[in-house]
């Protein structure tokens, strides 16, 4: 049943890149809990085990999903946005609403990742005063509004070009989410940049690296999959009104037959 | 291994929660394409779904 509810969106190199995805996933669980090392370190002064121990293995998902939930793929819906306010065409509102949609995902759990990461290694669940958690979430809530646009206005124009604006609005917060840990450094628990500054040992970069890979197909191939429904509905809005105009022409054809 | 039921947690949820959208975008697309004519579904041009169709 799988199978054949997949071929409706798919092609021979849709089919293709899921396979990959599939394999790459189960590469990234194997490196991730079985060839890398837990985060143990000794503590200079005491010598007391310190770190972030088993936990660690939650960033090979964490750290891959957070570069594209909030950033890529509201990047990638405001760039199609912009795309559709220049050239008013369905290509890219469709683009833009799977790429937020896939983000929006994407980004709800990164969230739900970090708070359970961050109750062994911060000993809490949430920090409301962390400003890199508050501008994900009030991300994160910008793109919900975005889906939400899209089912409560009526006329597919205005809401492409509603939806738009808003996807424009919400990429505001795209650097304001990746600088907040320099401009507000004493408000968040998050550190500064790691993969950048390359504090991590081999193997634990390496498997963050191919999460970061993985995850990256892993969303070009739902991006795919959910861009193919959205131009489906897009079609079959056109096909049901087609039907509508034909038989309101073929009801006008009978009244005019029944009067003569 | 410590923190198991963090891990089976954090694992657990982001795959049932890609698991089930990737079904439901599937199901959509099953239930919309049976309203829209084939030649309007433009990327079933490989010969593969012509086999099909």
């Amino acid at each position: 049943m799988f199978k054949q509810n997949q071929g409706v969106t798919s092609s021979p190199k849709s089919r293709l890149l899921g396979f990959a995805t599939l394999l790459g996933l189960v590469t990234l669980f194997v490196f991730a809990f079985f060839l890398t090392d837990p985060d143990v370190r000794l503590h200079p002064t005491t010598g007391e085990e310190i770190g972030q121990f088993d936990a660690v293995r939650l960033l090979y998902l964490h750290v891959p999903m957070a570069i594209i939930g909030p950033y890529l793929a509201p990047l990638v819906g405001a760039v199609a946005s912009v795309g559709y306010l220049i050239k008013r065409t369905p290509w890219w509102d469709v683009t833009a609403n799977a790429a937020i949609e896939v983000g929006t995902i994407f980004c709800g759990l990164v969230l739900v990742q970090g708070s359970i990461w961050g109750r062994p290694v911060w000993n809490t669940w949430w920090e409301w005063g962390d400003v890199r958690i508050m501008t994900t979430l009030i991300l994160f809530l910008m793109l919900l509004g975005y889906l939400a646009l899209r089912r409560i206005v009526a006329d597919e124009h205005k809401q492409a070009r509603r939806s738009a604006i808003v996807a424009l609005v919400a990429a505001i917060n795209l650097p304001i989410i990746n600088r907040s840990v320099e401009w507000w450094e004493s408000r968040t628990l998050h550190q500064k940049s790691t993969l950048s500054e390359l504090k991590i040992e081999d193997l634990t970069f390496f498997t963050l690296m191919m999460g970061i890979v993985v995850f990256l197909m892993l969303f070009t191939w739902l991006v795919l999959h959910r861009f193919r429904l959205g131009w489906l509905e897009k079609e079959s809005l056109e096909q049901e009104a087609l039907t509508a105009i034909a038989e309101r022409r073929a009801e006008a054809t009978t009244n005019e037959e029944e009067t003569s | 291994m410590t923190h198991l039921g963090y891990l089976i947690a954090g694992w657990g949820i982001t795959l049932i929660v890609i698991l089930s959208y990737i079904t439901s975008v599937f199901r959509r697309a099953r239930s919309v394409a049976s309203r829209v004519p084939s030649g309007r579904q433009r990327w079933m041009t490989s010969s593969e779904s012509e086999i099909r169709d």
